[in-house]
């Protein structure tokens, strides 16, 4: 007979919780100036990363992260099992091209910045289900490329809103295994795309700010925690104002994460570096959940974490025809054993 | 004094732009603002009410988008009145033809020569 | 029943969301935007009427100085924008270094610049309009329209 893994409505617990066994994570020069330097692994110093476009720029520093968490472990490239990965370009191309030079067994997803967390626990599921041995998750932003698709050409001159957001350049990887010493994921809670007409693609914090409250809130549901179970919950890319926003929102559905909750749009960056409500982008939340979250996990500093990656699932043709803006969030529970 | 007059007046229409962005829905870009320079500077141009503000301040009511505006619509006037229907359809850009051309080939030389830096 | 019932509901909620994001969201600081866009706005046209005024000296006719001006100024502009320095003004000054001219020249070189890498044809040749573009779009299609009414009641 099948057991269910399923708990609630929307949370997987993992029987055999995978084994995060190595991770890595490159970040551009912004994020190298920020508070969290000595935690990443290489920060490059332009964003060309010696390439001639920044897509291509881009792909590169997909690649190298991947690779990079896997020489942490001895591991040759050809010996992981799987590559999760996606990113913000259209068709995902950093993500197609990375695994074309890396050639492991690739499945492409796209998530927008929830990307880190939805490669993270379809990872999972793959190992926990027995279907695989290693696999890696990975994502990446660039903040150039990201900008020509978004927003305007790079030498416009632009006054941007207070509630705008820094599109990060990094990349992070982590391996998944079986067996071995690192943190856990435990279980994990898959988001609904919440869309509460935000149109203002200056505000995307505001957009996905209900995304990340309800999946926070549907996982304390499905789970019966307490809502101090975890040392910390961090959101992906809400910034300044979403952070603000899923607050009070918070406040509204009774729930009570703070004083352990934060955002790693808000964390990435200092307040000097001239980033308006934060960062964001897939590399925000991947640079600081495998640069400074996972190292403190190791240390012991956290025990347990809540990594809810937030996304805005919109296009610049969606927002041309008047489309508002839906938002998705995923959670994953990381804990030391 | 006609540098005094060129900073107030373009300052002024500037601030029109300003405050046209920052007052108004979120999705007013640069774009909408240069679109609306350029058609509201030919409509006032048309009603007679822009030339009094170019000889109010000079380079300070052409130089700002209005002013090409103002050039389309006065060229297609005085092209009616020369060439008839011909003229409708020449006269515009007749007036602004050394702009216009300057602004793309200068736009395709930068591109040959510079990449964009961020 | 039940499903409008619940579509107004989400309309409200929806609604409520938007008051609370206006009450949460930072509001543009004003005063600090005019000021720099009047200021750099009119330095900018101080520098175009140094040029006219010079041009005009040496005996040019109006006209011509005029044209002249322009071309100046969306040289410097073009300029500016090549050695990525007028998206820096542009951050601070914003209409202010939008309106003049030489932000319709920051919109072309900007977006040629950006779409090299795509080819000289369908990269810059193509997204060279992708701002400026409506802009002349909608400036001909005035001038059109102005140029038949003086026809009509001539």
């Amino acid at each position: 007979m099948t057991t269910f893994k399923k708990t609630g409505m929307q949370t997987i617990n993992f029987d055999n919780p995978p084994v995060i066994t190595s991770w890595a994570c490159l970040v551009g020069p912004k994020e190298g100036e920020g508070p969290w330097a000595k935690d990443f692994d290489r920060i490059l110093a332009d964003y060309l990363f010696d390439e001639d476009s920044w897509e291509k720029a881009e792909n590169k520093l997909l690649r190298e992260t991947v690779k990079l968490a896997l020489t942490k472990q001895d591991l040759q490239t050809m010996e992981a099992e799987l590559l999760l990965a996606g990113d913000l370009l259209n068709q995902t191309i950093s993500s197609n091209y990375a695994a074309r030079e890396l050639n492991i067994p690739y499945l492409g997803l796209y998530g927008a910045c929830s990307t880190m967390a939805e490669s993270l626990l379809i990872g999972a599921m793959m190992i926990d289900g027995g279907f695989f041995n290693r696999v890696v998750s990975a994502t990446c932003s660039h903040h150039y490329s990201a900008e020509r698709q978004f927003r305007f050409p790079v030498e416009q001159g632009v006054q941007l809103a207070a509630s705008a957001q820094w599109t990060a350049t990094a990349a992070g990887a982590i391996v998944l295994q079986v067996k071995g010493q690192g943190p856990r994921v435990t279980c994990a809670t898959i988001g609904r795309v919440i869309d509460m007409g935000v149109d203002d693609t200056n505000n995307m914090g505001a957009a996905m700010a209900p995304a990340a409250v309800s999946t926070i809130k549907a996982h304390f549901a499905d789970k019966g925690l307490n809502s101090d179970y975890y040392d910390l919950i961090v959101t992906g890319d809400l910034g300044a104002v979403g952070m603000n926003l899923a607050k009070e929102l918070f406040v509204q559905e009774g729930l009570v994460p703070a004083p352990n909750y934060s955002d790693c749009g808000v964390l990435l960056y200092d307040g000097l570096q001239g980033v308006n409500a934060g960062g964001s982008g897939c590399g925000c939340s991947a640079s600081m959940l495998c640069g400074p979250l996972l190292k403190k996990m190791i240390n012991g500093e956290l025990n347990r974490l809540l990594f809810v990656a937030t996304g805005a699932l919109m296009s610049p043709t969606a927002s041309f025809q008047g489309e508002t803006i839906p938002g998705i969030a995923h959670a994953v529970a990381i804990e030391n054993a | 004094m006609s540098l005094l007059m060129a900073f107030l007046i373009g300052g002024i229409l500037c601030v029109i732009g300003q405050l046209a962005m920052d007052l108004t829905k979120h999705s007013i870009t640069p774009g909408h603002v240069l679109v609306g320079y350029i058609t509201i500077g030919a409509f006032l141009s048309a009603l007679g009410l822009y030339q009094p503000l170019v000889d109010l301040g000079g380079a300070g009511a052409t130089i700002p988008l209005s002013g090409f505006g103002h050039g389309l619509a006065q060229g297609a006037i005085d092209g009616a009145a020369q060439k008839g229907l011909l003229g409708v359809f020449s006269g515009g850009v007749e007036a602004t033809a050394a702009g216009i051309t300057a602004a793309i080939v200068f736009g395709y030389l930068a591109a040959v020569f510079f990449n964009p830096r961020g | 029943m039940y499903e409008e019932k619940n579509e107004a509901l989400k309309a409200a909620e929806k609604q409520e969301y938007k008051d609370l994001v206006n009450r949460v969201k930072p509001k543009p600081p004003l005063l600090v935007n005019c000021l720099w866009a009047f200021g750099v706005g009119g330095l900018i046209c101080l520098i175009g009427q140094l040029f006219l005024n010079y041009l005009l000296n040496i005996g040019m006719n109006k006209a011509d100085a005029g044209s002249a001006t322009a071309v100046i100024m969306i040289f410097i502009g073009a300029l500016l924008t090549g050695l990525g320095v007028y998206d820096k003004i542009g951050e601070k000054a914003g209409a202010g270094s939008i309106v003049p001219i030489t932000g319709f020249a920051n919109v072309i070189v900007a977006s040629a610049m950006e779409f090299k890498k795509e080819g000289y044809i369908f990269g810059v040749g193509a997204r060279i309009f992708s701002i400026a573009g409506p802009t002349l779009l909608f400036g001909f299609v005035a001038s059109v329209l102005i140029g038949l009414v003086a026809l009509i009641i001539k």
